[in-house]
């Protein structure tokens, strides 16, 4: 499903952020991607997307080499991808129902398809009731399911994380890991960067530890491992 | 791209405009101010230019023919003068009928003339029009060496200096209506590129979920569109309607006859077309660079 051979990514200000990661990913896996701040786990996830362009080496991705597409590629490498963030990233004029359905409206879905649609995904994230609500109306975990629910109307084979309870409490954070657990039960695989220790800890999955842009780590059923 | 997406992106692009009201207020209001200058100096420009286009048509060559002449000479050298590419039109005025003129001329003073019809000393005379009317001087050089003229005459000296005068005033309106054109666009350009800003991440999304970059730039097309056509109706409706009462207020007024302003029809349409033309193509360029620079990966 993914795989990095070698992979490298020095910034354009000379910071080495990766420095020959090489990993490989099955479908249907949750991995939680660890290590302390600086480390390069963004810069990881940031490469899965194609946000960034690895500076050396090699990346694969649901039969792309993502290392090696054409600018135009990118779209349709992103449309097998879903992607959450911290901030959640939610568009505050459109309602909860609209930015669901804006993710389907820009890869040009047929109408009639998109309403049966979001309001599946909406009843999975359980915010069916607060589809017109504006997001400023909304807690941060339940931002953070319309968050969700965007990445994976399009039915995504990847669900790609960076810190998605980093701006949660406890009780929320657990909410929003066991909606991603429930996803990878479906099928789908998770990538995660997360700095949770207790969940890491309690859900027992790979763990992927970075330190200084090297894997450090790689176990199967793994903890967190720092004491941040 | 499917009719479908074509009506969403069109949509999409007008319901921007009132989303973004302020944004979109602050740039309409900067192309119909720009355009509006520019306007009035376009009108200024083509009325300076038509004046300055009635004076210089008034220019013509009188061509003398020698005393010798007959009726079959005359009409060769009108032939001769015809067959020049530079040359409008040629009237032959015979001797007669130059008498017939100057006696009205003179009015009431005409019997001083009489008698000179049994001994006219009147040449018979062609009358030159220059299709351009700066090539007056050459045509009458030319002409003045053909065979059976006698003296050819233009205004020689103040025709030249007429012809610098307009030149100037047509070079200067044209760096202006120029110069004018560009400050419009990057005013524009910079408004609209502030509207982007307040989309970043709304186009970031879109990149996210995998829209594609034209699928980004369509509904900003069709706001840039929209922008630089409404901004360019509001002066169009003022310019219109100030020359209109301007127009009325010159053309029959009796004190000023030395000239007139161009009419209505068609200078109005002429404005509103340029006007819109750089309405819209400036609102498209404006935002497609702006958005341009949120597209890089
Ligand atoms: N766009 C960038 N330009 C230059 N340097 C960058 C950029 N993004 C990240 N870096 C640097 O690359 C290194 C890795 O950063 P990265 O964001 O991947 O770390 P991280 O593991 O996600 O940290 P955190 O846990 O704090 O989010 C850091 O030294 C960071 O300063
Ligand atoms: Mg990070």
């Amino acid at each position: 499903m993914i795989e990095m051979f070698d992979v490298w990514k020095t910034y354009a200000n000379g910071t080495n952020a990766l420095k020959g990661v090489s990993v490989k990913i099955d479908k249907g896996e949750f991995v939680y991607v660890v290590g302390p701040s600086g480390a390069g786990k963004s810069t990881f996830i940031k490469l899965m997307y194609r946000e960034e362009k690895p500076t050396k080496g090699q990346i694969f991705l649901g039969g792309f080499n993502i290392s090696k597409i054409k600018e135009r590629q990118i779209p349709i490498v992103r449309r097998s991808i879903g992607v959450v963030f911290q901030d959640f990233k939610l568009l505050p004029t459109l309602t909860v129902y609209e930015n669901v359905a804006f993710a389907m409206e820009v890869i040009e879905t047929p109408t009639k398809l998109i309403k049966p649609r979001v309001m599946d995904v909406l009843g999975l994230v359980k915010l069916k009731h607060k589809a017109k609500m504006l997001p400023n109306e909304l807690s941060g975990g339940e931002q953070q399911r319309v968050a969700l629910a965007r990445a994976l109307v399009n039915n995504p084979g990847i669900i790609i994380a960076d810190e998605p309870t980093g701006n949660l409490d406890p009780d929320t954070s657990w909410e929003i890991m066991k909606l991603f657990d429930e996803i990878n039960n479906n099928g789908t695989t998770v990538v995660m960067a997360t700095h949770n220790r207790e969940i890491v800890n309690s859900m027992r999955r790979r763990v992927i530890a970075i330190e200084g842009g090297e894997i450090v780590r790689d176990e199967l059923r793994g903890e967190y491992g720092y004491e941040d | 791209m499917k009719i479908r997406t074509l009506g969403r992106h069109v949509r999409e692009g007008a319901k921007n405009l009132g989303r973004n009201g302020w944004m979109t207020f602050a740039s309409v209001s900067a192309v119909s101010i720009t355009l509006l200058i520019l306007g009035v100096f376009l009108i200024l420009a083509l009325n300076v230019n038509h004046i300055a286009q009635t004076v210089e048509k008034q220019v013509e060559i009188r061509v003398f023919l020698d005393v010798l002449a007959d009726k079959t000479i005359a009409t060769q050298v009108q032939d001769q003068i015809e067959a020049n590419p530079k040359v409008d039109t040629v009237t032959f005025i015979s001797k007669e009928e130059g008498l017939e003129q100057l006696k009205k001329r003179f009015g009431q003073n005409a019997k001083l003339l009489e008698g000179l019809e049994d001994d006219n000393p009147l040449p018979d005379t062609l009358v030159v029009k220059a299709k351009v009317p700066s090539e007056t001087a050459s045509i009458a050089k030319e002409v003045k060496g053909l065979e059976h003229v006698e003296d050819v005459s233009y205004g020689e000296g103040t025709v030249e200096k007429l012809f610098t005068a307009t030149a100037a005033i047509r070079n200067v309106g044209i760096i202006f209506i120029v110069g004018l054109a560009f400050t419009a666009m990057f005013l524009i350009a910079n408004t609209i590129r502030l509207t982007i800003m307040a989309r970043r991440r709304e186009i970031e999304i879109m990149k996210l979920v995998g829209a594609t970059n034209w699928f980004i730039r369509w509904p900003f097309f069709v706001e840039g569109l929209l922008m630089g056509s409404i901004g360019a109706l509001i002066p169009i409706v003022i310019l219109t309607g100030g020359y209109y009462y301007l127009v009325d207020k010159v053309n029959t007024s009796m004190t000023v006859v030395f000239f007139s302003l161009l009419p209505m029809n068609p200078l109005s349409y002429q404005v509103a077309l340029i006007l819109i033309s750089i309405g819209a193509f400036i609102g498209i360029w404006g935002s497609m660079i702006s958005v341009r620079r949120f597209l890089r990966v």
